[in-house]
């Protein structure tokens, strides 16, 4: 459990000295992070994340034409708004009662799988691994390098990297072989992003009912053959990230404190099973668990549910510490859903967004993002999930499921197993992922780079169900539709860092209510109306400190490597902030400068 | 225009994306290949100033590391020119009496974040060019749509159309949602070699976009324009055929996306079956909306288009004036003219 609250007289004996960096770098989106760290006893004590950006997109959705939908909540995330796109599909094809071709949710499938790959690879191998570089450290931690430079790389057969600080050189921005590769990678995979749905990072070609992709055999050789020339780098990325993470585990000895945080993982599920799902909400309980990646909420190390209909009544949109007024006395939309379970006032079908810009106190209200939390009825406990990052919770919540069973990827009940095909410099390759022994940093990171090779080999299998379709002459992309005087759906999906769900209202055919929530929220949350603090603020808090800087040259790298590894996407905003003991002048942050000059 | 008085020989590009934004414009230039980001910031294009970028999500520094070029260059201390990038809309922070929409870093003397509209202020003027980069902030964009909020709008309807920099620029407008990511950076090449002498004035139109990029209408460049020449039209989303009655804006829309592709010449959208909802255009999205709907006045045949070309063209110049127009509430004065509402009312 990392959650510490402290008493203010306990602070101020503490010696604590405030930092913040605002805003975070190497993130999509608007983040500042406020801390009060104890450099005595070399931790931080307190933790605010805060975003300081606004926009109202289910403000200004109201009125309008439900279809619009998808094209409107692209436009929240530059990132992954080929996610958004996608989950308003699926809300929206519940709201009109529509079953789109097989073929239309394979080809979707092949664009979130190729989405999944460029947004991992781009993020860990040019945002995050910037963290974990030979320049980076160089800065921070001088003997852990000259540790590095003498440390053998034990994959180095593999991936071609004789020490590990081979590995951290390889990562230097703009200059390191695996820094520029993974810039060409993530190109290769956006190319495969386009031939599916027109365009990235807002796509073009998806509708309700189905897509506009013209299903000739064309469009999906030219998607094969670019993922079978990522899989080479695939094959490499996994022991090479392996290699670097157990270094500093046996390294720095306590490092899996870093970042560690009480596992309280969400995963909605993703890649939608066309032979299952139909859409209908009565039955979501059954084609939810038929996804590719299953949904899932793991507290404890334990499998708390796999039920959508579960997950989807059990989000409460908290306020607490936000810029908005309550809507506890506003307009109750739905009341039940349609199997006659009840839903909470505080679910986001009943949710009035009243924005109300005021200035930022951290002992009050201090961000713009709100904070959602599940409740979960069998322990009446408000849960404050995160997502780690994304293919933390998605891989542990599918493992444990052991409900996955495809040619290529196969769930166990404690692990993942991955096959990759045969590739230009590797034989056909076997990857497990097994469940681990915390939820930090280190793991959130490493996850991530298994979760490319999962999202690679269920583009195979994909690509090899569309195929069959084609074969069979089933090229009907689309199917028709109305939009109903009223009507209501929820879309869940997973967003390339976690959790995503869109909920709908339509009366007189208009959009009444929508509320997206994308994972964000989830972890970038302030604390909360019960005082709960956010999964940011929750991973930083209590977190020890191995930057062998003194206070002066600190750059809080520890801190950084904590808050990106649950890959921050801000086009809702997070800033930290080191409060109330004795503020220091100068406030230093990680540096290294090949770009910036002056 | 104005060419400066000395080639620049290095130059910083300010970049901001906490306009009211998704950073998709900064995502997209790290898809452009044509050149690439590296390529430019490595000196891999010759005749280039040296390039220093300061992007949020591409930077090495973080906090007040990363923020200190934007600073100095407030105060006028740069050690050399600087393009000013804004990613994002603009909010309208005179409807409101504390607080902030959207702010950059913090302001040491209030603790409270640095509103973007303090920096554009502060920034703008000093710049030797300012690029706004996606629709978002070259006219409003999605965030400026009807009942908004924030009363959002374009840079250049904050600056002022008729704005210059200290080089003597325009503001340069590459819009897109996002930004087409050869489009910008082919923009940013004209204007870096003007910078460095070798290019005269960046030619741009009334709505202030290259020409050579914008001059030319998505149908212009459209594969399936065969088919309406032929009135042969797709009447749902399974056809490879024009797209102009299931909701394609294409002939009225200024954009090359189908002709040029989105990515290594893949992709776009009604030459792959996704149809053109005006999202270059200083009128979206209100103006193409609902976007599933046939826009008015397409319904014309290929018989009766070849007959009356040229009324056709002339209906059609009338058609994109208005979508390059944007509404009428995006503007900067103290005052909320959105239609917001944040409560749907039951009619």
């Amino acid at each position: 459990m990392a959650t510490v609250t402290r008493e203010p007289g306990e602070t101020t004996k503490r010696n604590l000295v405030e930092m913040h960096w605002d805003p975070i770098t190497r993130i999509v989106g608007n983040l500042g992070i406020y801390t009060k760290i104890d450099f005595e006893n070399r931790e931080v004590a307190e933790c605010h994340s805060t975003s300081s950006l606004f926009r109202g997109y289910s403000v200004f959705m109201k009125g309008k034409d439900p279809r619009d939908a998808h094209f409107i909540t692209s436009r929240i995330c530059g990132i992954c708004g080929d996610n958004h796109a996608t989950c308003s599909v699926y809300t929206q094809n519940m709201a009109y009662g529509i079953k789109p071709p097989a073929i239309a949710e394979w080809i979707i499938n092949l664009g979130e799988a190729a989405e999944y790959m460029f947004d991992h690879t781009i993020f860990q191998d040019n945002l995050v691994f910037v963290d974990w570089c030979e320049q980076m450290v160089k800065a921070t931690n001088p003997t852990l390098l000259a540790k590095a430079e003498k440390t053998d790389a034990p994959n180095a057969n593999i991936h071609g990297f004789k020490t590990i600080a081979d590995i951290m050189r390889a990562f230097n921005p703009f200059t390191g072989s695996m820094y520029l590769e993974a810039l060409q990678v993530s190109r290769t995979t956006r190319e495969m992003i386009c031939l599916m749905e027109g365009r990235h990072v807002h796509p073009s070609t998806l509708y309700p009912g189905g897509v506009g992709t013209v299903a000739s055999p064309q469009v999906f050789s030219d998607y094969f053959v670019r993922l079978l020339r990522t899989l080479d780098f695939v094959k490499r990325a996994i022991p090479l990230n392996d290699d670097l993470f157990d270094f500093f585990y046996d390294a720095l000895p306590g490092y899996e404190k870093v970042g560690l945080r009480r596992t309280m993982l969400g995963c909605w599920g993703s890649f939608q099973n066309p032979d299952a799902c139909d859409y209908d909400y009565r039955r979501m309980t059954d084609w939810g668990r038929k996804m590719f990646v299953t949904p899932g909420v793991v507290i404890d190390g334990k499998l708390v549910t796999t039920d959508l209909v579960d997950i989807n009544l059990g989000i409460r949109i908290l306020l607490g510490s936000s810029f908005y007024d309550d809507w506890q006395s506003e307009t109750m939309f739905v009341e039940k859903d349609p199997l006659g379970n009840p839903v909470d006032r505080r679910h986001p079908w009943n949710q009035t967004t009243l924005p109300k810009p005021q200035k930022r106190d951290f002992d009050g209200n201090y961000s713009w993002v709100m904070s959602p939390r599940w409740f979960d009825k069998r322990s009446d406990q408000l849960y404050a999930l995160d997502t780690g990052g994304g293919p933390l919770a998605r891989l542990w919540a599918t493992a444990l499921a052991g409900l996955v069973d495809t040619p290529y990827v196969k769930a166990t009940g404690h692990s993942v197993q991955i096959s990759l095909p045969k590739s230009s410099k590797f034989p056909e390759m076997q990857f497990e992922w097994n469940v681990p022994q915390w939820a930090n940093t280190v793991e959130r990171d490493r996850a991530r780079i298994y979760f490319v090779a999962y999202a690679a080999a269920m583009a195979v299998f994909f690509y090899e169900k569309a195929m069959e379709e084609v074969r069979a002459g089933r090229t009907k992309t689309f199917t028709d539709f109305e939009v109903p005087e009223e009507g209501i759906g929820c879309g869940f999906h997973e967003a390339v860092r976690g959790v995503l769900s869109h909920h709908l209202v339509i009366r007189d055919k208009k959009i009444a209510n929508y509320h997206p929530y994308p994972p964000t929220p989830w972890n970038a949350s302030p604390r909360d109306s019960y005082g709960t603090p956010g999964p940011y603020e929750d991973a930083v808090q209590g977190l020890p400190i191995f930057e062998e800087n003194d206070r002066e040259n600190f750059k809080g790298i520890d801190i950084m490597r904590t808050v990106r590894s649950f890959d921050p996407c801000l086009p809702c905003g997070v800033h930290m902030y080191v409060g109330g003991g004795k503020t220091i002048d100068v406030v230093h942050s990680p540096m290294g400068s090949l770009l910036g000059a002056g | 225009m104005a060419q400066p008085a000395q080639p620049v020989t290095e130059l910083h590009i300010l970049w901001i994306s906490e306009g009211m934004s998704c950073d998709g414009d900064t995502i997209s230039i790290t898809a452009a290949s044509q050149p690439s980001i590296e390529d430019v910031l490595l000196g891999l294009v010759p005749g280039l100033p040296t390039v220093h970028l300061h992007n949020k999500c591409l930077a090495v520094e973080t906090g007040d590391d990363f923020i200190a070029p934007f600073w100095k260059a407030a105060r006028g201390e740069l050690d050399s020119p600087f393009v000013l990038v804004i990613e994002g809309s603009i909010p309208n922070e005179n409807i409101h009496d504390e607080g902030y929409w959207t702010g950059f870093g913090v302001d040491p003397h209030t603790d409270q974040p640095k509103k973007l509209t303090t920096w554009i202020d502060e920034l703008a003027p000093k710049a030797w060019g300012v690029i706004a980069i996606g629709t978002c902030a070259a006219y409003g964009g999605i965030h400026a749509m009807a009942g908004n909020p924030t009363g959002c709008m374009g840079l250049a309807d904050y600056l002022g159309w008729d704005f210059r920099s200290a080089g003597g620029l325009p503001i340069v407008n590459v819009p897109g949602c996002p930004v087409q990511p050869d489009n910008f950076m082919e923009t940013l090449l004209w204007l870096l070699y003007q910078a460095a002498g070798k290019a005269p004035t960046i030619p741009l139109d009334q709505a202030l976009r290259p020409t050579w990029l914008f001059g030319k209408m998505v149908h212009e460049g459209c594969d399936r324009a065969g088919y309406y020449e032929q009135g042969d039209f797709a009447h749902d989303y399974n056809s490879p055929k024009c797209l102009v009655k299931t909701g394609c804006w294409g002939p009225i829309v200024n954009c090359n996306v189908p002709k040029r592709g989105w990515m290594n010449n893949l992709g776009g959208c009604p030459n792959v079956g996704g149809i053109c909802i005006g999202c270059t255009m200083p009128g979206f999205p209100d103006k193409f909306m609902p976007f599933m709907d046939e826009p008015p006045g397409v319904t014309i045949s290929g018989t009766v288009a070849g007959a009356w070309g040229p009324v056709i063209r002339r209906l059609r110049a009338i058609t994109n004036k208005t979508a390059n127009l944007e509404p009428k509430w995006r503007h900067n004065r103290p005052e909320l003219t959105s239609g917001y509402n944040p409560r749907f009312l039951n009619r």
